[in-house]
């Protein structure tokens, strides 16, 4: 068994993702990700010029898209519902962390 | 090969309806699924139960899988005797095969077998995974190896288990929660498919003195109470080796003191910082002397802590 060396990639905000790479790397269809736009689950860094051109996070979002679609079976306006709830418990669970992070270690 | 019983994992009878059986699957996705579940072995445990899904959900996928008999789960079995050509797959060998292999095989052999046979693109598998590294090892960047048994796809379009190990250089710019993506290291594509990509989530240990916010670290900074009145300089422990901090007098419990740049390297420049929270500590054993003083202390001191609470009682009259 041979072990491959591998260079890594940070996926963040600085990265960026076209429109067709972002469907190809998250398993999505063009038709299934420009839903996703539509219904406000992932945007565009400039969602009024074409073509769009994403961010890093946004293809972890599409991938969990693409996730729960197969998961729940799900048609695209619910993925979209079900990804953007995530997206706001996730900031919800940040801000906590951040919150507890300054709390001094007896009263956590 | 391993028996699964599909229909246990479900929680189902075996003569249960297409509809029951997607009922019991929508339950356990909703339990387990790992977008939404906070078990931590819910992964796992979906995994199984959508691999059931797959094949129940499929009446011919479900024939087949009937066909094979009924074991305990993990019993060792063989399929009966021309199975495979049964269910269309002439090529059919259980050796070395998991069950979910087995029915992704059937499926692929249909493809080998229809229009345009062998030239049906099929991307590789990605690959997700969490490496588990320490703050320290955040900070400096590090090295991680990492074991994966994976599904693959061998030069006949049949899918087997493969152990496979990476070595992966986690470059500096790590947090908890932060992903890497390694492009084309997940599984291989299958005629002229693009390779799959392997993507790691990164998880810190916690610190006995460090907590995590995104790239920001706090501390607490215990002050003795004549440190935190007259001010001083104190040495602080950071993740780059200890540098001196100047507590500036009249300093209160709670007061953050930033220290710039202090925290963690973020993936593309820059630093977090550090931020040390002033604790006020007493001492919990004490000389003649050092009581002495504390007493002169209390009675040449005007200062009363709890002066507000007159204040407020007053204003509520």
């Amino acid at each position: 068994m041979k072990a491959e060396h591998t260079e890594a990639v940070w996926l963040t905000e600085e990265n960026e993702f076209s429109f067709a790479e972002l469907a190809e790397l998250s398993g999505l269809s063009e038709t299934e990700l420009r839903e996703l736009v539509d219904y406000g689950a992932v945007t565009p860094i400039n969602p009024d010029s074409s073509p769009w051109v994403f961010t890093g996070k946004c293809l972890l979002t599409v991938r969990t898209a693409c996730r729960l679609r197969i998961g729940f079976d799900l048609e695209p306006h619910g993925v979209a519902l079900m990804v953007s709830l995530l997206d706001r418990i996730h900031e919800l669970e940040a801000q906590l962390g951040s919150l507890r992070a300054q709390l001094p270690r007896h009263i956590r | 090969m391993k028996y699964k019983d599909y229909y246990s994992i479900l929680g189902v009878e075996r003569s249960a309806g297409a509809e029951d059986i997607k009922k019991a699957y929508r339950k356990l996705a909703r339990k387990y699924h790992p977008d939404v579940s906070s078990d931590p072995k819910g992964e796992e445990k979906f995994k199984e139960v959508a691999e059931a899904y797959e094949t129940l959900k499929n009446p011919e996928k479900r024939a087949a899988y009937d066909q094979l008999g009924s074991y305990q789960p993990g019993q060792d079995f063989q399929p009966p005797p021309d199975w495979g050509k049964q269910f269309g797959d002439s090529q059919f060998s259980s050796e070395d095969v998991d069950l979910a292999d087995l029915f992704a095989g059937l499926a692929a052999s249909r493809h080998r077998a229809g229009p345009g046979a062998g030239q049906i693109r099929m991307p590789g598998q990605d690959y997700e995974i969490t490496a588990h590294i320490s703050l320290e090892e955040a900070y400096r960047g590090t090295e991680v190896e990492l074991n994966l048994t994976v599904p693959e796809y061998d030069e006949t379009g049949r899918l087997h288990r493969v152990p496979r190990t990476f070595k992966v250089r986690i470059p500096k710019g790590a947090t908890d929660g932060q992903r890497l993506r390694l492009a084309g290291r997940g599984g291989k594509g299958l005629n002229g498919g693009r390779d799959g990509d392997l993507y790691l989530n990164t998880a810190l240990h916690p610190h006995p003195l460090f907590r995590v916010s995104g790239h920001d670290l706090y501390l607490d900074l215990p002050l003795a109470p004549w440190e935190a009145v007259l001010g001083a300089t104190v040495e602080v422990p950071t993740l780059g080796g200890p540098v001196r901090l100047k507590v500036p007098p009249d300093t209160h419990a709670g007061q953050q003191l930033r220290l710039s740049r202090r925290g963690l390297p973020k993936p593309h420049g820059k630093e977090g910082d550090l931020f040390a929270i002033a604790q006020i500590v007493v001492p919990t054993v004490t000389s003649e002397r050092e009581r002495e003083l504390f007493k002169q202390l209390a009675e040449g001191s005007t200062f009363n802590p709890r002066g507000h609470f007159q204040q407020e009682v007053k204003s509520e009259s």
